[in-house]
């Protein structure tokens, strides 16, 4: 505990939900605060902008279809990082991750002798397949080698937007594309369909929602869960009680990357029918997913709330384009200011600060010159 | 007449997140005396001597040097106030010299070469006390009891006139401490007062000459040394009488529970830690390890429990080969471990009581069917512990870090016993407990023995070790030094065998 002036400042273990909430929201409100600023250096009033922005989205029938089609990907990619998390797995790679499985579902769609009845799920199946790969491969780097997992799986992003830019431009090229870089359309055995009149791919978010509560099943129910969860709380505990790092870890990278490779199929077989620039088949869902997964503070059923939250904030950028002249781009300045400030709160979460003058010292006179300098309180030693 | 305060702390109060540390404490200190304060493992000892330091401030009360007040609002104040620490946990910089660790942030050094100058004080203070170091040695090649020397003479340098003490014996081995009051006793003769916190009755009689007793956050009394005892002394610190004497019956030890025989290991910095270590524990017996912190206990516990490997040499566990197994193999074939580091091993902080006391077994049926835990059976589990060890927790689902030290252990104790150990591996199974919970916890390891289990209880509580043990073997540098039948072995001769002199 500590005290600064009539202040008391103590740490609290397990802070309430409710403070959660709070300290989540306040977040989010200095995040806007702060973009606020960048909508005024824009000429554009902020509050007008974000009326106009919350009209625009959540007020209008054509915009509120398209946050569910953007919180699809964003929600099963952020499901996976939701459990990478809970065992101290720090993949930043979900964005590659989506990206290896849209080239594994493309594969199936265009090259693979896959008859039509098969075709969709044989993409779920090969999309969760390549996603888990490249998942596998920097979980494997780190158990073997101790390679640093938040570098290894930035640098497989790149890898993999390299490898989809190379697939484009050359060997997949389409024929049919007139010189664009793109493959050709998939057939439509292998579109994902719509709910119509909107951009949902309804089977993708089911199985979205399906692997949240599956997940939350998993963590709490299960053996694997329980592992994964002594594991991401204490490692040494985990060693006594002989739990294999290994097998988690790799089991929860599998399991992550193949849920950002299914978000890969959903953006290629429901929204673009095709393989086409990285850029263009994910919008930064992978790092977005990030911010989803944070937001849910370890809960995979919390992350269908923040994924939706998430995807609101890309239908903005639209609205900003159309109605404030915007660049849309403007949303990832926001989203990473969300992030900033989630992380820069999480000390706030865990102290308490306590209005308390009552206890205040009594102060007698410094003696000589020693009391004119203090120093920090609660640092022992600070003059060693 | 009594002789005039040269420090008084009036009604000090301090109050944590749940507990009252110090609750409206005075304590009056005169020159030239060794002031002993004692209290059990969380009576605010500490805390009182942090507050007097600077590190952390009084809710209420006030603190009187020479009768004026004072406060002191960091660790810098105190030092200008003559005030001097040497705390539980040295903060010495391990790749620089004795004088340069003394001269750092030592006022009137010369910025060039400040320990040059430093070097001759160091050698006349080590003269003058006792305190014999050399100030060109890297503080890394220099034992624990030599370090805390350095840290006495880093506060003698600093001009302490009154010079604090936490637990200082607890690091040492019972010669070195004896070396440690001789030098209490120069600096009593020099009209230093020295404040020197223990939870140790003999040590209070060896050297103090008043005793402030602290129970609870309370003060219990001040008294001169001459007029009290080591009963009266308990009776103040626990606040009952206290058996002194365990229960132990005699008892015939049976068949092998464990045999280690030339094992070799290495410790975690690549450094031989274990030198062919022999010994065995048989059913029914307790084998005690004594010896300094560091000297191996870490390593030869690992490698019994599956958490390191073995070099060379092997481990039988109840005549089963065992050598380099892993932890689940050692568990499974009927070895509880007490780990040293309770927290951060013995529990996961963050999982409710239920999950921690099935942490060893939620893989097996009843606890799980297939992949699926089983809930009801874990928290029927759960209960049931709670209720036989006297875990004091609101629910089964409150998280473990919310329990105290002694609750923990006691979590830790019911799952480990839970299964019926043969072998059990306790290591420092009561450091920093309470009277009740360690008589508990000694009792609980003496009815394992009883029942048949084997026990190797590695502690540098020395106390401990000749009250439970049926033998006692010393560990030094990696090797063990000799073990003794605990009926014939005597503090001196443990201590020697604790500095590496075989029997
Ligand atoms: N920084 C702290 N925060 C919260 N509680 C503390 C802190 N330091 C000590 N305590 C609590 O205060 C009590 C007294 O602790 P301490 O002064 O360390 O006792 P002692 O030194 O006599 O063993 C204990 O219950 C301990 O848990
Ligand atoms: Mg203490």
């Amino acid at each position: 505990m500590m005290r600064v002036g009539p202040f008391e400042i103590e740490r609290r273990p397990d802070p309430p939900l409710t403070w959660i909430l709070g300290v989540s929201l306040l977040a989010i409100l200095a995040a806007m605060a702060m973009s606020g600023v960048i909508f005024w250096s824009y000429g554009v009033d902020p509050l007008r902008a974000y009326g106009v922005i919350i009209r625009g989205t959540l007020f209008n029938a054509k915009a509120l279809p398209e946050v569910v089609r953007f919180a699809i990907p964003m929600l099963l990619a952020g499901v996976g990082l939701v459990l990478a998390f809970r065992a101290l797995f720090w993949n930043i790679g979900a964005e590659g991750q989506i990206l290896a499985g849209a080239t594994a579902a493309t594969w199936v769609a265009l090259f693979s002798p896959v008859p039509d009845a098969l075709k969709l799920p044989m993409m779920f199946i090969a999309g969760f397949v390549g996603g888990a790969l490249w998942g596998f491969i920097p979980a494997l780097l780190k158990l073997r080698l101790a390679v640093n997992d938040v570098i290894s799986t930035l640098m497989m992003n790149y890898i993999a937007l390299y490898l989809v830019s190379w697939l484009v431009h050359g060997p997949w090229k389409g024929p049919e594309m007139r010189g664009f870089a793109f493959t050709n359309e998939f057939p439509p055995a292998a579109q994902i369909p719509l709910i119509a009149g909107t951009r949902i791919h309804w089977i993708t978010l089911v199985l979205g929602i399906a692997l949240a509560l599956g997940v939350a099943f998993v963590l709490a129910r299960t053996r694997l869960g329980f592992e994964i969860r002594v594991q991401g709380e204490s490692s040494d505990a985990a060693r006594y009680a002989g739990i294999d790092p290994m097998r988690t870890t790799l089991l929860v990278m599998l399991f992550a990357g193949g849920a950002a490779g299914l978000a890969g199929v959903g953006e290629v077989g429901g929204i673009h029918h095709r393989l086409l620039d990285p850029n263009q088949i994910s919008l930064g869902f992978g790092y977005a997913a990030i911010i989803v997964a944070w937001l849910a503070r370890g809960s995979p059923v919390a992350a269908i709330l923040t994924s939706l939250f998430l995807g609101f904030i890309f239908t903005s950028g639209d609205v900003m384009k159309v109605a404030l002249q915007m660049p849309a781009r403007v949303t990832d300045v926001f989203n990473g200011l969300i992030l900033f400030w989630l992380i820069g709160s999480e000390r706030l979460l865990f102290y308490r600060v306590r209005w308390a003058p009552g206890r205040a010292v009594r102060e007698p006179l410094p003696v000589g010159g020693a009391g004119a300098d203090p120093g920090p309180p609660g640092i022992s030693g600070g003059d060693q | 007449m009594p002789v005039e305060a040269f420090l008084s702390l009036r009604n000090i109060t301090k109050a944590f997140p749940g507990v009252v540390a110090n609750d409206r404490v005075t304590l009056e200190v005169r020159p030239g005396e060794v002031h002993a304060l004692l209290g059990e493992n969380g009576a605010g000892k500490t805390t009182l001597m942090s507050i007097l330091y600077g590190i952390y401030q009084p809710d209420a009360g006030e603190i009187l040097l020479r009768g004026r007040p004072v406060r002191i609002r960091s660790p810098r104040d105190a030092i200008v106030h003559g005030i001097g620490m040497v705390p539980q946990h040295f903060l010495l910089v391990r790749r620089h010299t004795v004088a340069e660790n003394i001269a750092l942030g030592l006022a009137g050094t010369p910025p060039l070469f400040p320990a040059r100058q430093v070097q001759r004080r160091v050698e006349e203070l080590g003269e003058r006390y006792g305190l014999a170091v050399d100030p060109r040695a890297p503080i890394w090649s220099l034992s624990v009891s030599e370090q805390q020397r350095v840290e006495i003479l880093k506060a003698l340098l600093r001009g302490a006139e009154i010079l604090i003490l936490d637990e200082p014996t607890s690091v040492l081995t019972p010669q070195e401490a004896l070396n440690l009051f001789a030098v209490l006793r120069r600096m009593k003769q020099e009209g230093h007062a020295v404040i020197f916190i223990t939870h140790k009755l003999d040590e209070v009689m060896a050297v103090a000459d008043r005793v402030t007793v602290l129970r609870k956050g309370r003060l219990v009394d001040t008294v001169p040394v001459a007029r009290t005892d080591k009963r009266a002394l308990t009776r103040m610190m626990v606040g009952r009488d206290v058996e002194v004497r365990l229960q132990k019956t005699p008892r015939v030890p049976e068949g092998e529970a464990l045999s280690v025989e030339d094992v070799w290991a290495r410790s975690d910095r690549g450094l031989p830690a274990l030198r062919g270590v022999s010994f065995t524990v048989r059913r029914g017996e307790i084998l005690g390890m004594a010896g300094v912190a560091g000297n191996g206990q870490r390593e030869q516990v690992e490698v019994l429990t599956g958490l390191r490997r073995t070099e060379r040499g092997r481990v039988r566990v109840l005549n089963r080969d065992m050598t380099n197994h892993s932890a689940r193999q050692v568990f499974e074939a009927g070895v509880a471990h007490i780990p040293e580091e309770r927290v951060r091993m013995g529990i996961v902080p963050a999982m409710t009581v239920a999950e921690n006391l099935v942490l060893r077994r939620y893989r097996y049926p009843p606890f799980c069917r297939g992949q699926l835990l089983d809930l009801e059976e874990i928290s029927a589990f759960a209960r049931r512990l709670i209720a036989e060890y006297e875990i004091a927790t609101p629910t089964p689902r409150t998280p473990a870090r919310s329990l105290s030290g002694g609750n923990i252990q006691r979590l830790i104790l019911a799952r480990e016993f839970s299964g019926g150990p043969g072998l059990i591996i306790a290591a420092h199974p009561t450091s920093g407990l309470d009277v009740s919970a360690t008589e508990q916890i000694h009792a609980l390891l003496l009815q394992r023995r009883e029942e048949g289990a084997g026990v190797l209880l590695v502690s540098e509580d020395l106390d401990e070790v000749l009250a439970l043990s049926d033998r006692i073997a010393v560990i030094f540098g990696g090797e063990i030094m000799g073990i003794v039948p605990a009926a014939e072995a005597n503090r001196e001769g443990i201590g020697l065998m604790m500095t590496g002199q075989r029997p």
